[in-house]
C-alpha cells in the first residue's frame, strides 16, 4: 500500500476579522492516511470541516498547523507549507480537485474548460480536446453544449463538466467534494463508474459523498469527523 | 532554475512620505504575479520601482538578465537599462495612450519595438506585425488605421501587441483591465490569459479587481499603507483569507 497523502495533526481555526475576531474552530489534530488504488471517504454532519479539509489538501485553505504531505515526482512535498509554485506543481502533474460548484471562466467554452487540465501537462491541443469530448459525451452534456461556455448551463450541468475536468488528466491522487450532489441516478452510476476507474488505475482518491449509496459503492475506509468542540 | 527576478528590501519614500516599504520577493520564470490592494496602497510606485522607472530610496531590483545574469538593474548603465525595458520586458499601461504612439499606424506601433532591436526588413516586420495583430484578435485591415480610430479595448489590445512583438521574458502591467467595458474586459482577460500560459511568460500585475488577480495571477501579494500584509498561492489568499485587511477586501467585493 502506497501512500499518497499523509496528514499529520492537522489544525484549522477561522478567525474573522471583520466580524469582531470570531473564532471558528472546525477541526483539530486530524491525521490520515490515502493509498494508492483506494478511496478515502471523509464522513460526519454538516459543519464538522469535510469540504474544508479537502481544500486544506488542495493548498486552498490554510492550517494552523500540521502537515499534509503529497507524494509528488518521487519526493513529498508539504502542501502546509510549501511556496505557491510548488503547489501549483502538485496540482498541475498529481493533485486534481473536483469542486462542489464550477468556477466559470467567461468566453472558455466547456470543452476547453475539461481540456485545460491536459493541456497545461503539455497534451497537443487535439488529444486534449479528444480526451475531453469523450468524458463529456460519457457524462452526457449534449455535444451543442461543449463549444459554449458553461456561465449559462444548469447546476448538474456545470457539475458534470467540473466531474470531466477533473477526471480528465488522470492525476495520481483525486479530491472529490460532493461530486453527485446535483445527478441523476444515470449520472450518478457513471460518476461511480469513473470512481471505479481511477482507482483501478492507481489513483488514490479523497471524497465527501453525501449519498449513502454511492460512498457505500465507492469508498474503501472512511474518515469520520467529529462535530466542532 | 534561478529566479528571473529578485527583490529585496525595496524601499521608496516621497520625502518623508511612504511609497512602499521592505518588499521582498522573488518572481520565477513562467510566473504571475499579481498585486491587489486600494488606491494609494503603493502598489503603482512598487511597479515602477520594479520596472526601472522609479530609483529605490532603498533594496535592490536583481534581474537575470540573457547576457550576463543576475544584474542589478540600477547599477547597471542608463543605454543597458533601456535596452533590457525595450527588449526582454513589456510593460503595459492602464492607459494605453501611455504606452503607444498616437501619431504612427497601428502596423508601426508594433513595428517599431522590432526596429529598436534591429529587424530592418520592411516585409518581415510588417508580416510579424499582422501576425500579432491577428494574435490579439485585431482584423488585419486595420493595420495602417491611425490607433486614434480605435475602441479603447481595441487599443488595450495594440499596446499588448507591441510589447509582446519582441517575446520578452518578463511583462509589467498596471491595471490592465481598468477603465474597459466589463464585456471587453472579459475578452482581454481571455486572451491575457492564454498568451501568458502559452508564451510562458511571467508577469508582475497591478490591480485592484480581484476577479482579475484570480484570473490572472499565480500568486498574489497583498499591499496596504505602502506594506506587503499578506502573501501566498491566489485561490488560497481569496477564500481563504487571513490578514485583516485581505478579509476586508475580499468580502467588500460586490457579486452581482
Amino acid at each position: 500500500m502506497t501512500a499518497m497523502i499523509r496528514v499529520e495533526n492537522l489544525t484549522k481555526t477561522y478567525v474573522l476579522h471583520t466580524q469582531g475576531g470570531v473564532e471558528i474552530p472546525v477541526f483539530a489534530g486530524v491525521s490520515l492516511t490515502a493509498a494508492a488504488g483506494q478511496c478515502l471517504g471523509l464522513h460526519g454532519p454538516s459543519g464538522s470541516g469535510k469540504s474544508t479539509l479537502l481544500r486544506c489538501l488542495y493548498g486552498n485553505c490554510k492550517p494552523d498547523a500540521g502537515a499534509i504531505r503529497v507524494r509528488h515526482d518521487g519526493t513529498e512535498v508539504d502542501v502546509a507549507s510549501a511556496d505557491p509554485r510548488e503547489v501549483l506543481a502538485v496540482r498541475a502533474s498529481t493533485m486534481g480537485y473536483v469542486s462542489q460548484f464550477l468556477r466559470a471562466i467567461p468566453r472558455v467554452p466547456a470543452l476547453d474548460v475539461v481540456a485545460e487540465p491536459l493541456r497545461a501537462l503539455g497534451v497537443p491541443l487535439e488529444i486534449a480536446r479528444e480526451r475531453a469530448a469523450t468524458l463529456l459525451e460519457r457524462l452526457r452534456i449534449p455535444e451543442r453544449l461543449w463549444r459554449l461556455a458553461p456561465a449559462t448551463f444548469s447546476g448538474g450541468e456545470q457539475q458534470r463538466v467540473n466531474i470531466a475536468r477533473g477526471f480528465a488528466a488522470h492525476t495520481p491522487v483525486l479530491l472529490l467534494d460532493e461530486p453527485t450532489a446535483s445527478l441523476d441516478a444515470r449520472n450518478r452510476a457513471v460518476v461511480v463508474e469513473l470512481i471505479t476507474e481511477a482507482k483501478a488505475g492507481g489513483a488514490a482518491l479523497v471524497g465527501v459523498f453525501h449519498d449513502d449509496e454511492v460512498r457505500a459503492a465507492v469508498c474503501d475506509r472512511v474518515h469520520t469527523m467529529r462535530d466542532r468542540e | 532554475m534561478t529566479p528571473l527576478l529578485k527583490v529585496t528590501g525595496l524601499t521608496r519614500m516621497y520625502g518623508s512620505r511612504l511609497g512602499c516599504r521592505d518588499v521582498t520577493f522573488d518572481l520565477w520564470p513562467g510566473e504571475v504575479m499579481g498585486i491587489v490592494g486600494e488606491s494609494g496602497s503603493g502598489k503603482t510606485t512598487l511597479l515602477n520601482c520594479l520596472s526601472a522607472r522609479l530609483e529605490p530610496t532603498a533594496g535592490r531590483v536583481e534581474y537575470d538578465t540573457r547576457e550576463a545574469g543576475m544584474q542589478d538593474i540600477y547599477a547597471m548603465g542608463e543605454a543597458r537599462r533601456r535596452m533590457l525595458t525595450r527588449t526582454d520586458w513589456g510593460i503595459v499601461h492602464q492607459n494605453p495612450r501611455d504606452g503607444l504612439r498616437l501619431a504612427v499606424s497601428a502596423g508601426a506601433n508594433v513595428g517599431e519595438r522590432l526596429m529598436a532591436v534591429g529587424a530592418r526588413h520592411y516585409g518581415a516586420i510588417r508580416s510579424q506585425a499582422l501576425q500579432w495583430l491577428d494574435m490579439v484578435e485585431i482584423d488585419a485591415d486595420r493595420i495602417d488605421d491611425l490607433p486614434l480610430t480605435f475602441s479603447g479595448g481595441m487599443l488595450q489590445r495594440l499596446q499588448i501587441a507591441r510589447n509582446l512583438v519582441t517575446h520578452p521574458r518578463l511583462v509589467f502591467m498596471d491595471e490592465p483591465t481598468g477603465g474597459l467595458d466589463v464585456s471587453v474586459q472579459a475578452r482581454l482577460l481571455d486572451l491575457l490569459r492564454r498568451l501568458v500560459t502559452d508564451l510562458g511568460l511571467a508577469a508582475i500585475v497591478v490591480t485592484h479587481d480581484l476577479a482579475v488577480a484570480r484570473l490572472l495571477a499565480h500568486r498574489l501579494m497583498v499591499m496596504r499603507r505602502g506594506e506587503v500584509v499578506e502573501t501566498g498561492l491566489t485561490d488560497q489568499v481569496l477564500d481563504d483569507p487571513h490578514h485583516p485587511y485581505t478579509q476586508l477586501l475580499v468580502s467588500s467585493v460586490l457579486t452581482p
